[in-house]
This record gives structure tokens, sequence and C-alpha cells, in this order.
């Protein structure tokens, strides 16, 4: 009897402490979002936040666009061909590419990269107490810190989604084309005949939200880091996982919420 | 009736503090003179960085009173509680420099912040305030990671004065320097507390160090103020906590947890 008891206190235990958690990320969330529009701004920082999170993330995210959008015409062609429906490939892969894979795989790279590089940099902060000092400075650490990288991971996403767009539909046409053999005019009338606009816009929406979770759960972790080099690694970790977790939950319930059939 | 005849800058009354089950402050009381120096000493982990962290609002206490002015900090209207917090300058015991910005951004940072100066005035100025902790001009453009640990603690009190504080607290400020280093830091906090006229709280375990910048000592043990005297009467004092730690002796009232 003692030890079920035992067993259910711990598992009331582990659920109290993600609720706790949850509240706790919610409130930093809408601190933040907060902390976005309440002066003073900080354009600097937006500026440097803009170029860590979208300009120094763009090879990563090219490179990774343009070879899923090259595997994805093989592979489509591997299937389709048994069915003699070589002529879909095209709107397969700008559809997967700009509706889902643009965006997801986009997410995922940033948030490896950037996410973990905010999480690894706030943590740092946290332990050597500069988040501290910000405050003795007359300087709000949510609105100096958190609301600037916020901001940029929600605009610069959606830029980086429409240049993955671009380099995956790329890498889908350079293979059908000069691996495949299909007429490269043919392929792009394919290619954009079946494109509408609101395939491109859900991918731009699933981008900025996206780029928002990135940031929230880099700055979090970072911020309640403690415990020094090792705290901060575990902050690290936690940031990317809990992120690329989030992108991949939300990407089924956006997908959802924008589905449209036709 | 024992009336005090003047109102302290700083009065804490019944402070106490847990983290979990761990009391870390308990019923803290003590009261700093405009102008004067308070040293605190303990142990580590005895609770000095909540102590200064409590007033200055990064740590909120459990219970007590924190007056500054004499208004309770705690109490007060958030903007209020802002602006009296406002007039404290905060050395950290390890700089706590923004890795992130170069030196003569960090020292003017406060005054940026509080649109005091404009940015293209600010290096000049932050030059000057430098120069005040014996920095060359030089260092201005330098990283926080090229500097020593004697050139960042200067660094990091070069900016803890640029906004002219009036109240000025100093964590460890000694900590991990050599002794000239130590003493040479010790006389510039000082010289700057007595040039701005500034009420100041410094923590350390540096004996040398708290009888050079207190003028009035307070010993924590256990969560509790054990001993409050002359900082000049630190290293006499008869009281059996404060003569062991003062003289690092292992046998005494104080008893560390040893790991085996």
């Amino acid at each position: 009897m003692k030890a079920i008891l035992n067993v259910i206190g711990h598992i009331g235990a582990v659920v109290l402490d993600a609720l706790g958690l949850v509240g706790e990320l919610a409130i930093f969330a809408g601190t933040g979002i907060g902390a976005i529009f309440r002066p003073p701004f900080y354009p600097r920082r937006i500026g440097a936040a803009l170029m860590e999170i979208g300009f120094f993330s763009l090879p990563v995210v090219s490179l990774t666009a343009l070879f899923t959008g090259m595997v994805l015409a093989l592979q489509s062609y591997t299937g389709f061909s048994r069915f003699n429906a070589e002529s879909a490939i095209a709107s397969v892969v700008i559809l997967s590419v700009t509706r889902e894979l643009g965006p997801v795989l986009a997410g995922l790279m940033v948030s490896g990269r950037a996410g973990a590089a905010m999480a690894a940099e706030l943590g740092t902060m946290r332990v050597t107490d500069q988040i501290d000092a910000l405050s003795t400075l007359s300087t709000e650490p949510m609105q100096y810190l958190v609301a600037p990288r916020l901001l940029a991971g929600t605009i610069a996403m959606p830029l980086l989604v429409v240049i993955a767009d671009i380099l995956g539909v790329m890498g889908g046409f350079l293979v059908a084309w000069l691996k495949l053999g299909f007429n490269p005019n043919t392929y792009l009338i394919n290619s954009f005949t079946n494109l509408r606009a609101e395939d491109v816009l859900s991918g731009l929406i699933k981008a900025a939200v996206f780029g928002f979770v990135i940031a929230l759960m880099g700055c979090f972790n970072g911020y309640r880091s403690k415990g020094g080099a090792q705290g901060v690694g575990a902050a690290t970790t936690s940031a990317v996982v809990s992120a690329s977790i989030l992108i991949l939950a939300l990407d089924y319930i956006l997908t959802q919420l924008l589905f449209t059939a036709k | 009736m024992n009336a005090p005849m003047t109102q302290p800058k700083i009065r804490v009354r019944g402070l106490k503090k847990y983290f979990g089950d761990k009391k870390v402050l308990d019923d803290v009381d003590i009261d700093i003179v405009a102008g004067t120096g308070l040293v605190v000493i303990g142990g580590s982990g005895s609770g000095k960085s909540v102590l200064i962290k409590s007033i200055l609002g990064l740590v909120t206490p459990d219970s007590g009173v924190i007056e500054i002015d004499g208004i309770d900090v705690l109490k007060a209207p958030r903007a209020q509680a802002r602006a009296l917090r406002a007039q404290i300058g905060m050395l950290f015991q390890n700089g706590a420099l923004f890795d992130s910005l170069p030196v003569w951004e960090n020292v003017a940072f406060g005054l940026l912040a509080e649109k005091k100066i404009k940015r293209s005035q600010a290096r000049a100025k932050a030059i000057e305030f430098l120069a005040q902790v014996g920095l060359a001009d030089n260092v201005a453009s330098l990283s926080p990671a090229e500097l020593s640990g004697g050139m960042q603690k200067r660094v990091a009190l070069a900016r803890a004065i640029a906004s002219a504080p009036a109240i000025m607290f100093f964590d460890e400020p000694t900590t991990g320097l050599d002794p000239i280093m130590g003493a040479v830091i010790d006389e510039l906090i000082v010289d700057c507390v007595k040039r701005l006229g500034s009420t100041s709280i410094a923590i350390t375990h540096d004996m040398a160090s708290a009888v050079r910048i207190g003028d009035t000592a307070a010993m924590l043990y256990e969560g509790k103020i054990t001993w409050t005297g002359k900082a000049s009467d630190l290293l006499t004092s008869a009281n059996p906590v404060v003569d062991q730690f003062t003289h690092g002796r292992a046998e005494g009232p104080i008893k560390m947890a040893l790991r085996r």
C-alpha cells in the first residue's frame, strides 16, 4: 500500500512540477510580449538579434533546404514513376517545401543554432550576475535581453523561410532537370500552376510562430539557468529539445488550423 | 525613550528569507547612517549576498522591512521603489561586466540607460571615469575578456560610480585578487565613496579589506546578526563567533559541515 502511495506521490510531484513550469513559461512569454510594446525600445539590440537569428543562420538553412528539395525530387520520382505519375513531382516538391518542409526544417536548424546560442548567452549572463547588473543600471532585463530576441525571431524566421522555399524548389528543379531528364520549362510550369498564395502564406505563418517559439525557449531556459557551466549546458540542451518538440507539435496544430483540402 | 537622533539612510528590520527549508536570513536588523560604510562579514552561504540582493530588489524576502530614506521599498509603489533603488550603485563579486560590450560602453551603460548623456558623448565620459580608477584611455576599446581580474574590478567600480550613486554596495570586492591589488581596490573604494559622499555596504571575507573600507561592521551567522561594532574593533572583538571567524580558527562555535 505504501509503495503504491509513493508511486502516486511521485507522479503527482512530476505533474505539479510540469504544471508549474508551464505556468512559469506562460508568465515569461506574457512579460516578454508586453516588453516588446513598452518603451524604452532597443533598436540596436533588435538589429543584433536579427543578424544572429536571421543572417548567420542563412548558410545552414539554405543548405538544408537545397538538399531537402533535391532528395524530395528523387524520392518522389521513385514512388510516382511506379504509377506513371511523374508529372506530379513538380507540384509535390513545391507544395511540400512551401507548406511543410521549409518552415519545419528551417525551424529545427535555427533552433539548433540560434536557440542554443541564445540560451548559452543568457545562461552565462545569469550565472555571472550580468542580468542582475542590468537591473542595477536602470535597465529592465526583459526589455533589454528578451523582447528584442522575441521580436527578431518572429521577423527573421519568415524571411529565412522565403529563401529556404526558393532554394528547396530550386534543388528539386535541378535534380528533375539534370538527373531525371525533365524538361525544365514544363517542370517550372507544373510547379507554379498548382501553387497558391495560401500555400506560401501558411508556411510563413508557421515560420513566424516557430521563430517566436525558438526565441522564447532560448531566452526562457537561459534566463532561469543556474549552477555554473553545468547549468548553462543543461539550459542550452533544454532550449533546443523543447523548441524542437514544440515546433513539431505546433506544426500539426497549425497545419490543422490552416488546412485547405482544395 | 531611545528615539534615534537621525534617520538612517538604510534601515532593515525583521528581514527573513527561506530557500525551501533552508533559513538564510532570520530576523535581520541593520541600520546604516548616511555617509557611513558598513561591512558585513560571515562565512560562505551565511546570507550576506542575499541581504544586499534583497535591498537591491533582486531577491524578494519572505517578510520584513527595508527602508531607504525612510520609505519601505517592499511596500512602496513599484515606480517609487525603483526610484529609491536607482540610487544604488553595485560592484559585483566577479565584476559582472557585459561580455558583449567594450569597456567604455560598460562604464557608460547606466548613464546611457538613464539618458543622462548622448551616445556621442558617452565614450569621453567613460574615459573620465576610467581615469578615476587608474585606467588609461586605451583600455576603453578593449573587451572585458581582454582585461586582468584587477582591471575588471576597476572597470566594474568605474561603472558603479558613473551615476554618482548615493548608496554603494560592494560584493566581496577583493575576492580573487592578490593582496596588493586588493589593497589598491580598497583604496579606490574608500576614495570613491568619500568623494561621492555615499553610504556603503560591503560584504567580504577579507578582514584586512573589512577594516580598510568599513566604519562599522556586522557579523552574519546562521541567518542572524550576531555582532555589530566598529570595523576597527573586528580583530579584537571578544565575541567568540567573530573571534573565530576573523582569525580563521578551525575550533570554536562556528561548525563547518565537512564533506567526507
